[in-house]
């Protein structure tokens, strides 16, 4: 199961807090891959971390590309959700979804099982390619 | 008994019972619905009487049923981007907030391992129906905890029946006592601020103490705090009532 109980090493030095999500995605934030692809499914010391939103804010919603780094790699990826509360009528989840796409943005994997929210279709356009491998919607 | 004739009596059948419908010599159970109390303010009481008739209004059109924290819910609302251009969610209603037309409640469900919460307006024009599946009232007004509960207490399956229910009756309460993930949960559950009753806390007794130092106990009997709305609600019920039979 996905679920990271966030674990803070008692060693002598550490006295350090983990927070969880204050704004929604930014750099440096813990997030979840939701597709069925290897790289984001295979377990690695570290969690995939993003390094880099594609936005004027530094600050990604829905919708948004983000750069990830996963197993020592640098990989572009898609938000398809938040645990920050968005607008009134959209769905809140409980972890930050992601799902791997390319630069061109084909998605690497070959289902998404999780939900998605509907408010993904508007930019048919851009994410036809991960709309369709989506099956459960919002 | 012999008649007069001396034949055998004619079969007289004994007499009926008369049945005292105690539900309906019991006073009507009245639910006002808490978006309708005004919050305690120095707004002029003229913004929620006109806010009352929009409300109403719309009530008229559209029917809210009563539902409680605690209820599973389905809300069917329009979408552009859906097929069929509407989208159904079935959740158990974990929270409700705001007042007059602003008035919200937040829908949480487990969909594949995977929970979602959605806040719906009520009195927003998007709503097409809302159908309540399950009655239970619970032991808290808010059940926020349920976000740091195991997963199988919000999961709910979306093709689930609409239960029946008898219109006088009681609301059920559900004294369910849930159980949580390990800590750190997303807030201190067990500090009494939050007085919840719900969870079953399994930490140790020296926690449970350790969270009781936080305890406000003088807060109950500050006179400054109390609000009572008993007599606002009576005037509000019979505006209400009166203008929903209209």
């Amino acid at each position: 199961q996905g679920l990271l109980r966030r674990s803070v090493s008692h060693s002598f030095l550490s006295f350090a807090s983990v927070t969880e999500a204050c704004q929604a995605i930014q750099k440096l934030t813990r997030v979840r891959v939701v597709d069925n692809s290897a790289l984001g499914n295979t377990p690695y010391h570290r969690p995939p971390k993003c390094i880099h939103v594609y936005n004027k804010t530094g600050v990604g919603k829905v919708g948004d590309k983000i750069l990830l780094a996963i197993k020592g790699e640098k990989k572009k990826a898609l938000i398809v959700g938040h645990k920050m509360p968005g607008p009134t009528m959209t769905p809140r989840f409980d972890s930050n979804n992601v799902v791997l796409i390319e630069d061109n943005g084909n998605p690497i994997g070959t289902r998404i099982k999780t939900p998605i929210p509907y408010t993904l279709r508007q930019r048919e356009g851009e994410f036809s390619k991960v709309l369709a491998i989506a099956c459960n919607f919002v | 008994r012999a008649s007069s004739d001396g034949k055998p009596a004619k079969f007289q059948p004994p007499p009926k019972p008369v049945i005292i419908d105690k539900k309906k010599q019991r006073a009507e159970r009245r639910f006002l619905s808490p978006e309708f109390i005004p919050p305690r303010g120095r707004t002029d009481p003229l913004k929620y009487y006109m806010e009352r008739k929009d409300m109403i209004q719309r009530r008229k059109v559209f029917d809210i049923p009563e539902f409680y924290v605690g209820h599973v819910l389905a809300v069917t609302t329009a979408d552009p981007y859906a097929n069929n251009k509407s989208n159904r969610f079935v959740g158990i209603c974990i929270q409700r907030g705001g007042k007059g037309l602003g008035a919200t409640f937040v829908l949480r469900n487990v969909i594949e391992g995977q929970g979602v919460e959605i806040c719906y307006e009520l009195y927003s024009p998007r709503i097409h129906a809302i159908e309540v599946l399950k009655l239970e009232k619970r032991l808290d007004d808010n059940l926020m905890y349920l976000r740091d509960a195991l997963p199988e207490y919000s999961t709910f399956d979306v093709n689930m029946k609409p239960e029946s229910r008898l219109e006088h009756e009681e609301v059920p309460v559900n004294k369910l006592q849930v159980r949580m993930k390990p800590k750190p949960w997303s807030k201190r559950w067990e500090r009494p601020k939050f007085n919840i009753k719900g969870i079953k806390f399994e930490l140790p007794e020296s926690k449970m103490q350790e969270a009781q130092k936080w305890s406000k106990p003088w807060l109950e009997f500050d006179m400054l705090r109390e609000y009572d709305t008993s007599k606002i609600e009576e005037k509000i019920w019979r505006e209400v009532n009166e203008e929903l039979k209209k």
